[in-house]
């Protein structure tokens, strides 16, 4: 008996170790290795044809200096603290708006999640045409009153305001999804016990409803802003960066020196700032929304 | 009071229904448009004559449209199928298995969903370069099948089910093989749906791959080629947004028929 106990928890075993290496042979290729490689090529001048010339920290001492770095920077935060304030609050209201009993409920539902099924390059091309200065979109400002003769595209104070726009419109829907479940799992019984006690509308929101959504807003909010700070097709398609560096963002900075100018070492170099950036970002966003609670 | 305000939010939802359907109802309406009228001022949301023109301009002028659709599903279904094979391996030993090093693996694999793609981008490049793959399908599936979220997100459905059935299983001499193939695949059908969404859906979007790694403009992906024939096509708006239209129409297609599993995937992926 024994000796049959044992076989089975060495095929125990072997099977997970057996199930697990498909995955790992590509973790070690395309994670660890890929990690140490790119490490070390930050410190490497290397365009491809000839091999890599050590050069220690010398990209980095580039990077600090080179003025179309810190343009990119600043664009980069510009762009994520927008997009992400302007998509969570987006996102939440509209959740709140489809969590009460209203008529087509799935309908909009599925309507409003249209944006997050639709290929970003797909989006960028039809803003691309909305935004020009006889386009769609200066004819609904010019509905409501607002100034409507702006280039948007091609015009240095316009352009990140109009990728930020187009950044919030294809977002909304997949945060409102995640708002909506996170709604949903709220007991009835707690807003009972709060409407008892005399809250109503607004201080419900205010008072039961934002806190004990803490935990997903912080979620959607991380998740926002890893997502904005590597946005890459929206620009690419939309601007290229342009104009005048406006719309340049960091993740645009390295994509352009690693596969335009075949700068693979100085590309690395930018891609573990940015690393760290959000690494450091998402940390703090933790430490100021994260708290425990209880219910 | 009440009824007032339902007015307001049926007011908000109606408007944010127009801010979400009007770029794409007024990019419907100038596809149908003649070219000449996809700069109309004001524009118009109905056309004043309809023609298909554009449409069939995609077609003859870009010879590649029909392949580069052919390309995208073929990439698609090439990935879905190896993530859902790496994902229910991986999650089945993860949350079924007991063997040394387990929680070291599970913790490492969720530890690299840290780190950004843009960091991995010049040494996956490189590696495809000394592999010979630049231009091949190879480079897009291989990286796009290892999947850590998947594969948590694997992990947590099969955790949930409970053990009594492998149990049993055993105990009758089945071999932990034959477990996973014949009691536990089964029961995963709805994270499999799930996952296999999530996987069309991030190889059919995919846009910075093909852009790297793919050369040949037969090989184009749709996202790709769509970027090509704009830049064929500058200033011929209607033609292009005929091809945005066009390349949505799988996606939407996809969304339509599986909704549920859309919003069951937003939902776990809220439990992280």
């Amino acid at each position: 008996m024994r000796s049959i106990k044992l076989s089975t928890r060495q095929e125990e075993i072997l099977t997970g170790y057996l199930c697990l290496t498909p995955y790992f042979v590509l973790f070690g290729v395309f994670t660890v290795y890929s990690v140490i490689n790119a490490l070390s090529m930050s410190f490497h001048e290397y365009n491809v044809f000839i091999s890599p010339i050590f050069i220690g920290l010398q990209n980095y001492y580039e990077l600090f200096l080179d003025p179309l770095f810190h343009k990119a920077m600043a664009n980069t935060f510009v762009y994520s603290v927008f997009t992400v304030l302007l998509q969570t609050c987006i996102a939440l209201l509209i959740a709140v708006l489809l969590n009460q009993k209203i008529w087509g409920k799935s309908f909009f539902r599925a309507a409003f999640y249209m944006p997050a099924v639709t290929p970003s390059v797909v989006i960028s091309l039809i803003f691309s045409w909305m935004f020009f200065r006889d386009g769609v979109f200066n004819y609904v400002l010019s509905l409501v009153g607002l100034p409507s003769n702006i280039d948007w595209l091609n015009n240095v104070q316009a352009a990140l305001p109009a990728v930020i726009i187009v950044g919030v419109w294809s977002n909304v829907g997949r945060y409102m999804l995640m708002f909506l479940a996170a709604l949903q799992d709220i007991p009835r019984s707690v807003y009972e016990a709060a409407e008892l006690d005399g809250a109503k509308g607004w201080n419900l929101l205010r008072f039961i409803t934002i806190p004990l959504l803490r935990p997903i807003i912080t979620l959607v909010s991380v998740l926002g802003i890893i997502g904005a700070f590597q946005v890459f097709t929206e620009i690419y398609i939309m601007t290229s960066g342009g104009p005048l560096d406006a719309t340049t963002t960091v993740s645009y900075m390295i994509y352009t020196n690693a596969f335009n100018y075949f700068r693979m070492g100085y590309a690395s170099s930018i891609a573990w700032v940015l690393a760290c950036v959000i690494f450091g970002f998402s940390m703090i966003q933790r430490k100021i929304l994260d708290t425990e609670i209880y219910y | 009071m009440k009824s007032l305000r339902m007015i307001v939010v049926y007011a908000l939802v109606l408007l944010i229904t127009l801010i979400t359907f009007g770029p794409f109802l007024f990019t419907l309406s100038t596809s149908f448009k003649p070219p000449a009228d996809a700069f109309q001022w004001p524009p118009q949301l109905l056309p004043n004559t309809l023609t298909l023109e554009n449409y069939v301009a995609v077609f003859n002028v870009s010879p590649f449209f029909f392949r580069w659709t052919l390309n995208s599903v073929i990439l698609a279904a090439a990935v879905v199928v190896g993530r859902l094979v790496f994902c229910s391996l991986s999650g089945f030993a993860f949350a079924r298995l007991n063997f040394p090093g387990r929680n070291f693996l599970f913790i490492l694999m969720l530890g690299s969903m840290m780190i950004p793609g843009q960091v991995l981008l010049v040494p996956h490049y490189l590696i495809m370069r000394n592999l010979g793959w630049l231009d091949s399908y190879a480079s897009l599936i291989i990286p796009g099948i290892s999947s850590a979220f998947g594969i948590f997100l694997m992990t947590q459905f099969l955790k949930s089910i409970p053990k009594d059935l492998e149990e049993a299983a055993l105990l009758d001499g089945c071999s932990y093989i034959r477990i996973f193939w014949q009691v536990i695949l089964p029961l995963t059908k709805p994270a499999m749906a799930t996952l296999a969404i999530f996987a069309f859906t991030s190889s059919w979007h995919d846009f910075m791959g093909p852009l790297i790694y793919l050369n040949s403009v037969e090989k184009f992906t749709l996202t790709l080629g769509l970027n090509f024939f704009r830049g064929q096509y500058v200033d011929w708006w209607s033609y292009i947004l005929a091809g945005a239209m066009f390349s949505n129409i799988f996606p939407i297609a996809i969304f339509l028929m599986f909704q549920r599993y859309f919003v069951e995937g937003i939902r776990l992926s809220g439990l992280k």
